[in-house]
């Protein structure tokens, strides 16, 4: 293999810059992990220290588990954001296969409909919701968030899917009905295949939004039986004390399960990638 | 067992018509060709007639089956696709036993229909592999080996060769037309490459604008075009047009000559002119020259010849090899 040479200077600037993003995308992350393993007044007289041996203490993490239910906590951010990704990318694939497949009257139309949530936050709607799950008796309970999670992921999905569809060629799809395939088949074992980089792209960009939400929570489901990890922390930050060891502390471990997801979907990524296309 | 009849088949997109009434009449066991420019409807044509696509108007019939409403799946044909389309998550035997397992075939009858097949086209030592780690022409192999495995009643082809290089389809169409004759199946082509037409079709359709031009075998094409568009689409270099009014013809506007039917000579002959380029193939030698009579004109010589540019000779074309054409276009005999 022949690659195009790039000066050693060139690169060198190149690999200053990535990991100049690096560093500055990274410390936040690790400010919160390492003072969430220091005693308070390390926290205020050194933030940027490491903890020492004198400095270090757990006590953030006792408090996070033993204060309120906090596996619990993450159970319910575990399942809301799971099984929100799992609808918005089935029924967004769905409606992206119809939009990119079918010709019916009013087809771009419709697309462009459906892709106006990506322009305009659901939270503007936040009454109409509220009163909707009221009336629908949704209000403290997971499927509420779950629905409106699934709603709010589902535009960009059905944006980003469709265009991806359109490039899975028509014959596969044709060979696919004369083989006697339906068109479920079809979408299930041809299409959904074939895109799976694209739905591992849109399964990380609707999981951030949500994992991290605490509008909808503290708003639909706030009752203790289903509160989410963002929700939950809450409870350390009080108007007058805040207790900081704990909201570090809940804060590093709420990281953890939505770095195991990211993980999850980019190797999916890769994967399909690497997996050869059509020709 | 394969014959298919189209009645007057049509069909728009929006206000646009892509086919405009075709009638075609094909026998069991016959190898036709649709063949025309791009755009001329001719893969719509083969849509239609596979269900992949439904004719505004129309009727088509297979076996005296009618089946404008029957799906794809159950109309007893197999297509095989220029983009091969082969299913990438699968093993080639996957891939080709996948529409006998959809219709509920025992295994076993799978893998013996998928083995036969695979041995008609040398594929056996590649069953376990994926789509990706093949060749082109392996993969166009394992879509025809796919067609064959569901024994359908018509084969179609659409443009199977353009994907190829130049080696591999002279390949590929040999084994075609062995396929052909070994199965005695009721095969249907598409192509734009006349040479691919011409060499493998029992016959041919010619399509122009959504219309039938002319049906016929490729002789008869070739002999007796029916009007100057086959007669300019069928051979190669193309057919030379000449105003009829300038060889004293009054009855005919157009009158036609093919280039391998005019005879040269440096000393005399009907029309004189003058050598403006040459190209030497090796097998043929072709001449284009200006005349005083006709303008330009194409000359091919069979074998070598010397001549040069700027050189001043004389063409005689062959009388009875000439077309001449009406006002209409259409021949007139």
């Amino acid at each position: 293999m022949s690659k195009a040479r790039i000066s050693p200077l060139r690169s060198g600037f190149v690999h200053l810059a990535l990991a100049a993003y690096t560093v500055v995308a990274l410390f936040p992350v690790v400010l919160t992990i390492v003072n969430s393993l220091k005693d308070k007044n390390a926290i205020f007289r050194t933030p940027l220290a490491l903890p020492t041996a004198e400095t270090f203490s757990l006590i953030g993490y006792t408090t996070v588990l033993k204060q309120g239910d906090f596996i619990g906590y993450f159970q319910n951010s575990l399942i809301v954001t799971v099984v929100s990704i799992f609808f918005a990318l089935l029924f967004g694939a769905m409606a992206a296969f119809a939009l990119s497949e079918y010709r019916f009257r009013g087809n771009t139309l419709l697309g462009l409909y459906l892709a106006i949530g990506i322009m305009i936050p659901i939270r503007l709607g936040t009454v109409a919701i509220l009163q909707g799950m009221v009336a629908a008796g949704l209000v403290n309970t997971l499927t509420a968030l779950i629905l409106v999670y699934t709603a709010q992921g589902l535009p960009l999905a059905i944006f980003i899917l469709s265009e991806f569809m359109r490039t899975v060629s028509d014959d596969l799809k044709n060979a696919g009905r004369i083989d006697g395939l339906s068109e479920y088949a079809i979408f299930f074992r041809l299409v959904l295949p074939l895109v799976r980089p694209a739905m591992a792209t849109v399964a990380v960009f609707t999981m951030i939004p949500i994992w991290n939400d605490l509008w909808f929570p503290l708003i639909l489901a706030p009752g203790e039986a289903t509160k989410t990890v963002t929700l939950g922390s809450q409870v350390f930050i009080g108007q007058f004390v805040t207790n900081w060891n704990a909201v570090l502390a809940a804060l590093s471990l709420a990281i953890f399960p939505v770095l195991i997801l990211y993980v999850i979907f980019s190797r999916q990524l890769i994967r399909g990638i690497t997996a050869g296309a059509v020709k | 067992m394969g014959s298919l009849q189209l009645k007057s088949i049509r069909k728009a997109f929006g206000n646009h018509e892509v086919l405009k009434g075709i009638d075609l009449d094909v026998k069991d066991g016959e190898f036709v060709i649709f063949v025309g420019p791009s755009g001329c409807g001719k893969s719509t044509l083969l849509r239609v007639i596979a269900g992949l696509e439904d004719a505004t108007s129309g009727s088509v019939q297979i076996d005296g089956q009618e089946v404008v409403t029957t799906p794809p799946a159950k109309r007893g044909i197999a297509m095989v696709f220029q983009s091969y389309a082969l299913y990438p998550h699968l093993t080639v035997k996957d891939n080709m036993g996948l529409g006998l397992k959809q219709m509920g075939a025992p295994k076993a009858e799978v893998d013996a229909k998928v083995a036969k097949a695979s041995s008609m086209l040398s594929l056996e030592s590649y069953l376990a592999r994926r789509p990706a780690e093949l060749s082109g022409g392996q993969r166009q192999r394992v879509a025809i080996g796919r067609a064959i495995v569901r024994e359908p009643k018509l084969f179609l082809f659409d443009e199977p060769l353009s994907n190829l290089d130049a080696a591999l389809r002279v390949n590929t169409r040999l084994e075609i037309a062995r396929l052909h004759r070994s199965l005695k199946a009721t095969m249907i082509y598409v192509t734009h490459d006349q040479v691919e037409a011409m060499t493998l079709a029992d016959k041919i359709v010619v399509l122009n604008a959504g219309q039938i031009e002319q049906i016929g075998s490729p002789m008869e094409l070739y002999n007796r075009p029916a009007n100057m568009f086959v007669g300019g689409f069928i051979g190669s270099p193309q057919m030379n047009f000449i105003e009829a009014g300038r060889l004293g013809d009054k009855e005919a506007k157009t009158v036609g000559i093919r280039p391998e039917h005019i005879t040269l000579s440096r000393e005399s002959g009907d029309w004189k002119g003058k050598v403006i380029h040459v190209e030497h193939l090796g097998a043929d030698t072709i001449l284009y020259l200006e005349t005083e009579v006709t303008g330009l004109l194409t000359v091919r010589l069979f074998g070598e010849h010397k001549y040069d540019v700027d050189d001043v000779v004389y063409a005689t074309p062959d009388k009875a090899s000439m077309h001449r054409f009406g006002a209409d276009d259409r021949v007139l005999r």
